[in-house]
């Protein structure tokens, strides 16, 4: 039970796919999407993620509580970004500082 | 995904008696879940390190788009893109030198180290040579900070007269994202030194072949925080390098 050793295979597959997204990146990034450029790179930049945490850091061998420490770890950052950018995103003047 | 126990494990006996396994604990297995565990405690706090810095990105980003634009299309993606392929490599190459102790290949686990290892320093070097071109550029924020570049500026709405000349404020802002760069990246490059130093404390222990299907914990916790310092440059890469790629 504590042996969970991965076929070569899947680290291979995964390999490949961060760099045929890695590939998706580049070539979307040349083109200008307006509002969609950072929704296109971070989708994929997160899909990437996904995929290096769930093969390569064998999140789907760990158990429940590790699995829950991480995803408590990307909660958190989503809270610090999501509650900060609420403050600046409602501000009147973004910027007053800068003599705006 | 099933449920893995980590009462002491009666049936699994493997453990007992295994030079690795430290007195406080009952089996390899829990020794082994305790230690994953207490890495991903150790990168949550990692999350949140970096996590400040991305969100200082995104405050200054959506102030200063264009003169991020424009800093960030003086960088070379063709390094970063080389770069971030050097670094999914080396991922590889280190969950195989895991998969080389789980079936005890002891001369594999070595290599794939080694291999890990000099990936990990051609990512430097790649940086290195990106940070003397920015030198070389005068695009490291300070006194001699020059912005030559061209400008995308629009006359600022209200503008007045005793306002500063555009171009010093669009090069002031410039430097803010050049701030960003250094010190993103120069945090991300800390992290690779420390992960390549790691390694090379594993190579003798994995020579002597003291890491095996038994016993690899600390191959597995290297392992996460390598692969978490290639997760960060997944995001640093198009934030720093794309994001003015279409406009060049």
């Amino acid at each position: 039970m504590s042996e969970h050793s991965t076929s070569r295979a899947v680290y291979f597959l995964t390999f490949g796919a961060l760099l045929v997204l890695t590939a998706a990146t580049v070539i979307v990034a040349n083109f200008d999407l307006g509002w969609a450029n950072d929704v296109v790179a971070m989708a994929i930049a997160v899909t990437k993620a996904l995929l290096v945490l769930w093969f390569f850091m064998h999140l789907r061998y760990s158990t429940r509580v590790t699995v829950l420490t991480a995803v408590a770890g990307f909660f958190w950052l989503a809270i610090l970004i999501f509650l900060t950018l609420n403050d600046y995103a409602t501000r009147e003047t973004l910027f007053p500082f800068t003599g705006k | 995904m099933s449920t893995r126990s980590i009462e002491p494990a009666v049936a699994h006996g493997a453990g007992h008696g295994h030079p690795a396994l430290q007195h406080h604990f009952d089996t390899l297995e829990q020794q082994k879940e305790a230690s994953t565990l207490g890495m991903w405690l150790f990168l949550v706090t990692e999350i949140m390190f970096f996590g400040g810095l991305f969100l200082t990105y995104v405050v200054y980003r959506s102030a200063w788009p264009k003169e991020f634009m424009a800093a960030s299309s003086t960088l070379d993606w063709k390094l970063g893109a080389f770069n971030t392929a050097v670094l999914i490599l080396s991922s590889l190459t280190m969950a195989l030198s895991i998969w080389a102790a789980q079936v005890n290949r002891r001369k594999q686990v070595v290599f794939y180290l080694i291999v890990t290892m000099i990936l990990g320093l051609v990512f430097l070097g790649v940086k290195a040579v990106e940070y003397a071109d920015k030198f070389e550029h005068h695009h490291v924020p300070g006194p001699e900070f020059v912005w030559s570049e061209g400008s995308h500026a629009e006359p600022l709405e209200g503008a007045h007269s005793e306002a500063p000349p555009l171009q010093d404020e669009f090069a002031k802002h410039v430097q803010v994202f050049f701030s960003l760069y250094f010190i993103m990246t120069g945090l991300h490059a800390v992290h690779m030194i420390c992960g390549i130093g790691v390694l090379a404390f594993l190579l003798v222990p994995s020579w002597k072949g003291r890491y095996n299907s038994a016993y690899h914990n600390p191959l597995e916790c290297t392992g996460l925080y390598w692969h978490f310092v290639d997760i960060v440059w997944i995001f640093l890469f198009p934030l720093l390098y794309l994001l003015g790629a279409h406009a060049t």
